[in-house]
């Protein structure tokens, strides 16, 4: 496989021109940190966007900012701390978890819509981004979206990049809405509950005035004792007077302490990546999309049949799960599970193996099969661009 | 007027009976709207300018029946326009003289309310206000909050990604609706997403809200609600020129504040509104700003305190802070009644482009430059804590001149928005209004990428086929 480092637009059209010429694919990336997510392909060519690197856009008053898709998360998330400013939905680092090196990159982060515990109160990675500009299949540098903060000009086109794994297009520039950094934060903690008191605990925190910035649950397991965890995220006065708040209503789940501004803010981002599961490094991981009150009857089921490690973020709606190698019947067993909560399910670490067969991506409903197929020729007719990352034949 | 409709397919016009006897198969008697006085209710939107007599109106009550529809339909080769309450301003839901119009209106039923996964299942004609009405005993409410929220529908709001003057902080329709039950245009039906934070695969949503009725007919939603803040109080701040009014918007933002709503009114809006409303809106100031802000008294008296001293130093003129929730009301009610108080005063068409907010002062003297040329008057409302502008250009649509000059007016105040780096729409959507401008924002290959994404879902173009993408130049499949 040859590598290619585009700097420019036309590099990449000519790259798609030749991959086409050729009947060949290209694998597109940041700079490789997710490479072992997905289903493995088979591509001649990988595209290398970190030749198109750096901020070509920032007003702090605007709360807008726009990167080439080379640019590392990195650069972006320094260059707005040194503002008070931050990207709005907390993207997680998927590097110790899946054991890769590199500097995570804005399209990467994009094409995979990360997003992690802030999703709850600030949305998704795709609800930020306002504006994508892309070079298609077909070798066309397409805009959608812009600058701004409302557009409803035409097709969101822009939106559906996000989550598109580069199998639409290879985002060349990307535009996203900031939020000022708060002030400062602080943690409620409840100690001791199972799944079902936890997840109602954050139903009823989520269900509260009281603007929770995050809601986490780490079962025995990953400690001696449950942790329940409720962030809050503002100015001093405000954080002390809703945590009060919150201890009273919450006062049927227990006793709660507070973990102040530092503890926090490392704890939280030991979540955003699921720092627990890096080890051992031969389990597979599972990362579940799921309505948060379905989920510790979706456990119950699994853990039932396998032995799981499991914490919740989203207040229940995201579900990681760290099991044995992934053979056939584990996955069925998830996967079924899965279905019948009404979630869906991405497998985030196997052998290459199990993501070859299984596939990676929850199944899709036949209609919706074929609109993906279609929406996928739409963009790229020839099937250039990371063929079968997500799924076969798209 | 100036706007161009596609040449109606006289073989469908004529095959009239026969279409409304097949219809009449699938659906009972009282959901076929035929007669001529009857249909015209449906012949025009919130953009009265324009007016077409639909084929007929279907107004189906079940998903299976919005399925038959579409099916005989699809098989039939006729077009369909998916109409909510009709109160697109860009045209939207305009229908046409070869096609049907299939209403919503009788699907407006709550589904489920779920308060500890905080979503809510609704059928697609149940109002955007009924929807935070079922919730609010419990504190609940739907975030987006269109001023037509009485009126238009929770479809409409997805046709159109509508937004409301609460999205600042809430987001738009996009970022608030979890799922969507839909019909194909061959009579399949779809669920996209539902009750989960994300769907699977590609994000069929962000394609569906906003579509404007063209990728197929939502029948259900599945939407988030939230819990109410504690308390929310508004308060207007009056400036003497509108270029203090921006700065000051600007500053504090810059200092890291996200008020619930900042909305911005000019003169002739402030006055149209108070002598509608009797808000107690300031009548000395050139510009006016409406900040809420929202949680418990102690942490409002706290921020305001913040917006109050950035205001000072920008010269603001007047404070006044809502003490009650009448006063509340009326505030709101004032700045939400802008398009109707002005109704009463003059014929007028609504722009909604959005500008980075930066280029406020500029974009405010050129607008007032455009329409001075033209010699018509414009009032100004605005979302100004996004950019997204409301010019309202006043005119009398009796006078065929006016009217044109009216049209070219505001389509030189969209082309403004997008040179300085905006956008044609910000929440109304494109129909038929800006249709012709879209050259402006996009390129061919742009607009090409949109049209094959268009007919992956409608490879004919049957659905709300006159809208969004200019008549010449189309492609298909
Ligand atoms: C030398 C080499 C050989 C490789 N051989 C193979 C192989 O044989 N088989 C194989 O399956 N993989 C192979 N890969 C890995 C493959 O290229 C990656 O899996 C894929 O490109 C994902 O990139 P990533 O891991 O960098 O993810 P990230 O950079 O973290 O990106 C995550 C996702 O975003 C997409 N993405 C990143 N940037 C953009 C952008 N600008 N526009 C659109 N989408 C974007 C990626 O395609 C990926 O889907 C190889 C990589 C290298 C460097
Ligand atoms: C006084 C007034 C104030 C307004 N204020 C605002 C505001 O503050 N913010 C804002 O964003 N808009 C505003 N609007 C515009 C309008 O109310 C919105 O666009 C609204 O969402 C339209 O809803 P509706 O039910 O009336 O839809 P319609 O006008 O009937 O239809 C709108 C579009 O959606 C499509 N559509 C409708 N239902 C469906 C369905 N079930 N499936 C698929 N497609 C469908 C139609 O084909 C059409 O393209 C205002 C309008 C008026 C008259």
């Amino acid at each position: 496989m040859t590598a290619l480092i585009p700097t420019c637009d036309d590099d990449i059209i000519e790259a798609i021109r030749l991959a086409r010429s050729e009947r060949a694919s290209i694998a597109v990336e940041g700079q490789g940190t997710k490479r072992e997510m997905g289903r493995p392909m088979q591509a001649k060519r990988v595209l290398s966007m970190r030749g198109m690197s750096g901020i070509t856009l920032y007003e702090p008053a605007e709360l807008v900012l726009s990167a080439q898709a080379g640019t590392p998360v990195a650069e972006v998330e320094a260059t707005l701390a040194a503002r008070g400013q931050m990207l709005p939905f907390e993207p997680m680092d998927y590097r110790p978890l899946l054991g890769s090196t590199g500097e995570p990159t804005m399209g990467g982060l994009t094409a995979a819509n990360l997003s992690g515990p802030r999703r709850i109160m600030a949305g998704a990675c795709r609800d930020s981004l306002i504006g994508t500009r892309f070079i298609n299949g077909r070798g066309e540098a397409v805009k959608s979206g812009g600058r701004v903060m409302k557009n409803v000009t035409g097709l969101d086109l822009a939106r559906t990049m996000a989550g598109s794994w580069g199998t639409l297009g290879v985002l060349t520039d990307v535009t996203f809405k900031l939020l000022p950094r708060p002030e400062t934060t602080l943690s409620v903690v409840f100690h001791g509950l199972d799944d079902q008191q936890a997840v109602a605990l954050m139903a009823a925190a989520l269900g509260s005035p009281f603007e929770v910035s995050g809601a986490a649950h780490l079962p025995v397991g990953i400690d001696r004792i449950a942790m329940t965890l409720l962030r809050l995220e503002g100015f001093a006065a405000s954080l002390a007077y809703r945590a009060e708040r919150l201890r009273g209503l919450l006062a049927p789940f227990g006793r709660c302490d507070i973990i102040e501004q530092a503890a926090s803010t490392s704890l939280w981002a030991q979540i955003r990546d699921v720092r627990w599961f890096c080890e051992p490094r031969s389990e597979a991981i599972w990362r579940i999309s799921v309505p948060p009150s379905k989920a510790p009857a979706m456990l119950a089921q699994i853990s039932a049949g396998r032995r799981i490690r499991h914490m919740l973020d989203w207040g229940g709606g995201l579900v990681w799960i760290s099991t044995a190698p992934t053979d056939l019947a584990g996955s069925e067993l998830i996967r079924q599970a899965v279905r019948q909560a009404k979630g869906h399910a991405l497998l985030v670490r196997a052998s290459e193996g199990a993501r070859g067969t299984d596939g990676t991506f929850e199944p899709l409903a036949p209609a919706v099969l074929a609109l993906s197929t279609g929406l996928k020729k739409s963009f790229d007719p020839d099937h250039v661009l990371n063929p079968g990352r997500m799924y076969s034949g798209v | 007027m100036g706007i161009a409709f596609p040449v109606p397919d006289q073989a469908i016009v004529a095959r009239r009976d026969e279409i409304i006897a097949g219809l009449s198969r699938l659906v009972p008697a009282d959901a076929l709207v035929i007669s001529d006085d009857e249909r015209r209710a449906f012949e025009t939107d919130a953009l009265t300018a324009y007016r077409k007599m639909p084929l007929a109106v279907a107004l189906p009550s079940t998903t299976e029946q919005v399925a038959a529809i579409m099916a005989y339909c699809h098989t039939n080769g006729v077009k369909v326009v998916a109409r909510g309450a009709g109160t697109s301003l860009a045209g939207g839901a305009i229908g046409q003289e070869d096609a049907i119009i299939l209403g919503l209106s009788k699907m407006s039923k709550v589904l489920d309310v779920n308060f500890a996964d905080r979503t809510m299942q609704v059928q697609a004609g149940i109002t955007n206000l009924a929807i935070s009405d079922h919730v609010m005993p419990q504190q609940f409410f739907y975030a987006p909050d269109p001023s037509s929220q009485l009126a238009c529908t929770i479809g409409g709001n997805i046709g159109m990604n509508s937004g409301g003057a609460h999205c600042l902080k809430y987001g738009v329709t996009t970022n608030n609706i979890l799922g969507v039950r839909m019909v194909l245009v061959d009579g399949t039906i779809v669920d996209i997403g539902g009750e989960a934070m994300d769907a699977a695969g590609y994000d069929f949503l962000a394609l569906i809200v906003g579509s404007e009725g063209q990728l197929g007919i939502v029948t259900e939603a599945t939407v988030r609600i939230l819990r109410l803040a504690e308390g929310a109080r508004p308060v207007l701040f009056g400036f003497a020129t509108s270029e203090e009014a921006g700065a000051c918007v600007a500053a504090i933002i810059g200092a890291g504040i996200i008020p619930v709503a900042m909305e911005f009114m000019d003169k002739l809006a402030i006055e149209i509104c108070e002598a509608y409303a009797k808000a107690g809106y300031p009548l000395d100031v050139e510009a006016l700003l409406i900040i809420e802000v929202e949680g418990s008294d102690a942490e409002m008296d706290a921020t305001l305190a913040r917006i109050v001293e950035i205001a000072k130093q920008h010269g603001v003129a007047t404070v006044r802070e809502s003490k009650s929730a009448m006063e509340t009301a009326a505030i709101w009610k004032g700045r939400k009644s802008a398009f109707g108080a002005t109704g009463r005063i003059a014929d007028y068409i609504c722009m909604d482009g959005t500008i980075p907010t930066g280029q406020l002062p500029l974009v405010l003297r050129r607008m007032d430059e455009i329409t001075k040329h033209y010699g018509l008057r414009v009032a100004n409302v605005f979302h100004a804590g996004d950019g997204n502008l409301h010019p309202l250009i006043l005119y009398n649509v009796n006078d065929p001149e006016e009217a044109h000059k009216a049209e070219e007016a505001g389509n030189d105040i969209l082309k403004l928005c997008v040179e300085v780096g905006g956008c044609l729409t910000g929440e109304h959507g494109v129909g038929i209004e800006k249709r012709d401008l879209m050259r402006f924002q996009f390129n061919e290959a742009d607009l090409a990428q949109q049209m094959r994404v268009r007919s992956v879902f409608d490879r004919q173009w049957l659905l709300n086929p006159a809208k969004v993408f200019p008549l010449d130049g189309r492609t298909a499949g």
